[in-house]
């Protein structure tokens, strides 16, 4: 098992290396920028394009986060109303599960002809890809409890609500960070991909729009410095998710433990 | 439900009056259909500590539950204290063949779950705990997640949880079957002492005769299936017990004929279960 030093040393090492490689290919090769511009021109593209490519990450990134909140709201509480009754879960499952298997880039489209405005449709589009996650692993949670708790609960003559707070809340814990990491990249992606589906109308646009701008003028750098930006958000999600988890669950759940434990 | 002061270390004659548990021709029958108990009749009197001893699959620890109130009985009654068995009937404690502790809370937040439940504030439900901690020795690992616990600190971390509430019944389903035989021994002791404290009326599930023999005032041998009782022998020895005790020829006798009575059921049973 590598050591803790080694975990944050060895990706950016990674990381860096591939540039490197990445620019030196380009450099050695002369490749033209329109084919493949190197780490450093998207970089210096990224930098003189700043201020207008940071109003619409903004705008992506409110997007993102609005729909994960919602996901997030949404999954949790429908998971409960499902632990609670099987009739709504026999009875609502299948839209969940429908909805979750269309793909959303085939749903964009009519959600932007009947929603108005089109953030509202963009939050709603990436709502819909991340929801899922939530839902299914956070009611796997709340099943997943110990029986044998569950019957030292029931000795005990606990309530409703204490049995949700002492036992199934905890137990559902974990399995809802899991759904909430990939709910994370998914939130970005159902962002990005439902306002390329939007199309770059509009006077409010986030960075999809600003690629779509920039592939229809052939401006290959600043494609490449509005996917960096995507990227290295869904990055920062990823890490931030992570280090959600650390904090929630790194004391006692064995995931975060490292070699040699128990 | 009321909170009743718990004190873990006073003396006996301040407790709440142990209970009295009743088997009247009880059958117990699953969904599935499978029989697990048949006619089972038994008294245990309030204060005994007794345990039940049968090849696996008898239905030792249906009768556990069906004392709990988690199970309720097919056909005929199970009383405790008089009253037919429920959950919260009596104050009851139940410790599993696992620790079964919350992995999300320290020890010391496991010990005190059953007063939260019971309604007292975080404090001194936590003050309580301490208590109860030291009393089974881990007052130094209270802080500790179970994660960080070894196994035999993590079963007395459960039996401390099951006393915090100084319970009228305690019941314990093959509690040290885990662990190595050194803890083992150890536990029995301190379980005894703690027992011989509280008073409790103690219901203990093994598979070990000695265990049985060393901890008990009546073994109750049970054959399947369906379980019934095959034989119902008395433990004429005194208490404190020590662990020489182990040594000596009547505890030796007594763990021969209940070994013997063991042998019957496990041939009364068949090739019941592998």
């Amino acid at each position: 098992m590598a050591s803790p030093r080694a975990t944050r040393v060895i990706p950016s090492a990674a990381g860096i290396a591939a540039l490197l490689l990445w620019e030196a290919v380009v450099r050695l090769r002369g490749i033209p920028p329109y084919i493949l511009p190197s780490p450093s021109l998207i970089a210096h593209t990224l930098w003189d394009n700043l201020d207008s490519l940071l109003v619409s990450w903004w705008y992506t990134v409110k997007i993102t986060f609005g729909a994960l909140a919602l996901a997030l709201a949404g999954g949790v509480l429908l998971a409960c109303a499902f632990a609670l009754s099987r009739t709504l879960e026999l009875a609502l499952f299948p839209f969940a599960i429908a909805l979750q298997v269309t793909p959303i880039v085939a749903i964009a489209p009519l959600i932007l002809i009947y929603v108005d405005s089109t953030t509202a449709s963009l939050l709603i589009c990436a709502f819909i890809v991340a929801f899922f996650p939530v839902l299914s692993n956070t009611l796997i949670g709340l099943r997943s409890a110990d029986p044998n708790l569950r019957d030292l609960l029931t000795l005990y003559g606990a309530t409703r609500w204490q049995r949700l707070r002492w036992l199934l809340a905890p137990s559902a814990l974990p399995y809802l960070i899991a759904g909430l990491k990939i709910s994370g990249g998914l939130a970005l992606i159902g962002a990005v991909v439902a306002e390329f589906a939007a199309g770059a109308a509009g006077r409010e646009t986030g960075l999809a729009s600003r690629i779509l701008e920039a592939s229809f003028r052939t401006e290959i750098p600043k494609m490449y410095a509005a996917l960096t930006l995507v990227a290295l958000t869904g990055v920062a999600i990823y890490l931030a998710s992570n280090a959600l988890s650390r904090a929630l669950l790194g004391r006692w759940h064995p995931m975060h433990f490292n070699a040699g434990g128990d | 439900m009321p909170v009743r002061p718990p004190h873990p270390r006073r003396r006996r004659a301040s407790v709440s009056m142990p209970a009295t548990i009743e088997f009247a021709q009880v059958d117990k029958r699953f969904g599935n259909g499978v029989a697990a108990l048949q006619a089972l009749s038994v008294a245990i009197a309030a204060g005994q500590f007794v345990s039940l001893l049968g090849p696996s699959g008898c239905g030792k620890s249906t009768v556990l539950r069906l004392i709990a109130g988690l199970e309720q009985a097919t056909a005929g009654q199970v009383r405790v204290d008089g009253r037919p068995a429920h959950p919260g009937a009596a104050a009851m404690s139940y410790v599993f063949q696992e620790p079964t502790l919350m992995p999300w809370a320290s020890a010391l937040d496991n010990v005190a779950l059953p007063l939260r439940i019971q309604g007292m504030r975080r404090r001194p439900a936590r003050e309580n705990a301490l208590e109860a901690l030291a009393a089974v020795g881990l007052a130094d690992r209270a802080a500790a997640y179970p994660a960080e616990l070894s196994g035999g600190m993590k079963m007395r971390t459960s039996i401390a949880r099951a006393l915090i509430t100084r319970p009228e019944v305690l019941l314990l389903d093959e509690p040290f079957a885990a662990l190595d035989e050194i803890t083992r021994h150890r536990l029995n002791d301190e379980l005894l002492a703690l027992w011989g404290e509280l008073g409790s009326t103690a219901v203990f599930v093994t598979h070990s005769v000695f265990e049985a023999v060393y901890l008990s005032q009546r073994v109750l041998v049970m054959g399947g299936r369906p379980g019934r009782l095959i034989a119902d022998l008395p433990v004429a020895l005194g208490y404190p017990r020590a662990p020489t005790l182990r040594l000596q020829p009547q505890f030796t006798q007594h763990c021969a004929s209940v070994t013997e009575a063991l042998q019957l059921a496990e041939a009364d049973a068949g090739a019941a279960d592998p």
